[in-house]
């Protein structure tokens, strides 16, 4: 029997179609998908993301912890209340167990919000590595979770909140009995925002009568590829490192004091070789690119499609590849029994409404 | 429950067929076919002049959630393709039964036709599917 979340008698109100994903029954569409993502990408849409993991993290000790458990270094946010970093958790090899983003709630309690499908390893893996530091653990199953996204997005919630937050991207404040951050999974503006889980309804609707439409979990698959976010189990996992995984970016080691997980063998594989890389495709024939299609280089190299479809805004089929550091931009993908020809192109797709690739 | 044209005949792997006057066959992709892939956005159909075995793999339809084989529901030669749907895939959404036909064939073998389902078949066949 798949979870719940407590916006789940609303998706079925509107026949939403619902799948299992990660344990939980979401919706994946309310009829149209492409309709949906149009409309974030336009306008605003809301997205039940109830099933994502909220963890607090309070004590002493926790910056010490947290600096030793994440990729990213917290020490860059921790005077900054509100403030939002994304960071790999990492395992001893530094293979991803999960990415994430943490919030500084203030300088003993933090905020961290992982995936759905990870909840269980994630919070086993934090709680097993305590080594008796005073950090209190607190998962919050009494959280719902609503993401706000598009170009009016914020101007609409704003009226639904009662108060012009003006925030930054990636910080995040405390309004009455909500916590809303300046965050998103789209490639547009928006907020994540995190309320009680007996006021989600409410909010939901009130978002719905200030114009924003529900969107399902398909087209917010489409809107983080145009964006050229990664998907965490198809773009990253615990057998692929984060230097093949086109999240270099978030990996601090700019502190030569700290030890955090999985540091020592990076620096390892950065002095011998990275062997691939995560590139952005775009197909030139006809076709869809899916996920695990063999893509093949003039050169002999060979990569796999991580994650891949048709995005709406582009009208074109765009993926992302994990490819040999020395790929050519040209390359065709194997689709059933044809080669078509594709290009490697530089991510983002999409940001802000707007086509960043030239074709 | 989605609409099961009743002068239509159907495979279990939810292809309609109408026979045409010139005893040649349409075929395209049901309604409940097409609620349950969601948005098309490609359609690779078969070439002109193929001949293919009945249930044989023929085209691909792409939805915005995954690729769907369609498969010839009868032996036979393709006659015409639906050339509409290479620039308005979201025909099969919008109009599975008529303007979101795919192919027309010309049939080896018309006696297979008492090999398809009718439309109460289907439907009983969908109500097992669900169960």
């Amino acid at each position: 029997m798949s979870k719940q979340t407590p916006l789940y008698e609303q998706h079925l109100a509107v026949k939403a179609k619902m799948v299992d994903f990660g344990g939980w029954s979401m919706p994946i569409n309310y009829g149209s998908q492409l309709a949906e993502h149009h409309q974030v990408r336009q306008d605003a849409g809301i997205f039940d993301v109830s099933h994502m993991t909220i963890i607090d993290m309070k004590g002493g000790e926790v910056v010490d912890y947290l600096r030793r458990m994440l990729a990213n270094d917290v020490a860059k946010i921790v005077e900054h209340p509100g403030k939002a970093l994304y960071t790999c958790l990492l395992n001893d090899k530094a293979g991803v167990i999960d990415d994430l983003i943490v919030y500084a709630m203030s300088s003993d309690w933090f905020r961290v919000v992982v995936n759905a499908a990870t909840r269980e390893k994630d919070l086993a893996w934090f709680r097993s590595h305590l080594d008796n530091m005073t950090v209190d653990i607190n998962e919050r199953e009494d959280l719902a979770m609503i993401a706000v996204q598009g170009p009016n997005a914020r101007a609409k919630a704003d009226k639904i909140i009662g108060e012009e937050l003006q925030l930054k991207p990636f910080n995040a404040k405390v309004s009455g009995e909500l916590f809303v951050a300046r965050t998103g999974y789209t490639g547009e503006d928006g907020y994540e925002i995190i309320c009680p889980a007996d006021k989600a309804s409410q909010l939901w609707q009130d978002l719905i009568t200030e114009g924003c439409q529900p969107c399902g979990l398909g087209a917010r698959d489409t809107l983080r590829l145009e964006a050229g976010m990664n998907l965490y189990g198809s773009d990253m996992d615990e057998t692929t490192s984060p230097l093949e995984s086109g999240l270099s970016w978030t990996l601090d080691f700019s502190d030569e004091q700290r030890h955090f997980t999985g540091r020592d063998q990076l620096l390892k594989q950065k002095k011998s070789t990275v062997k691939n890389k995560l590139v952005g495709l775009l197909l030139e024939g006809k076709g869809v690119l899916r996920a695990h299609q063999d893509v093949i280089f003039e050169n002999g190299g060979r990569g796999t499609i991580t994650s891949g479809g048709f995005s709406p805004t582009m009208e074109r089929s765009i993926a992302f590849a994990r490819v040999p550091q020395d790929a050519t931009e040209s390359c065709s993908v194997a689709i059933r029994n044809k080669h078509i020809p594709a290009k490697v192109v530089k991510l983002p797709f999409v940001r802000q409404g707007k086509i960043l690739i030239g074709s | 429950m989605s609409q099961i044209p009743h002068e239509l005949m159907y495979t279990k792997s939810h292809e309609w067929i109408r026979t045409e006057d010139d005893g040649s066959v349409t075929i395209g992709i049901t309604e409940h076919a097409q609620e349950a892939l969601g948005d098309m956005v490609f359609i690779e159909l078969p070439d002109l002049g193929n001949e293919y075995d009945a249930t044989e793999e023929c085209g691909v339809v792409e939805s915005v959630k995954a690729a769907s084989d369609i498969y010839a529901p009868l032996t036979g030669e393709i006659v015409a393709l639906n050339e509409e749907l290479e620039d308005a895939p979201e025909l099969v959404n919008s109009d599975p039964y008529n303007d979101g036909w795919l192919f027309r064939m010309q049939l080896a073998a018309p006696d297979e036709l008492e090999n398809l389902l009718s439309a109460e078949d289907y439907e009983k066949s969908l109500n097992e599917e669900e169960e």
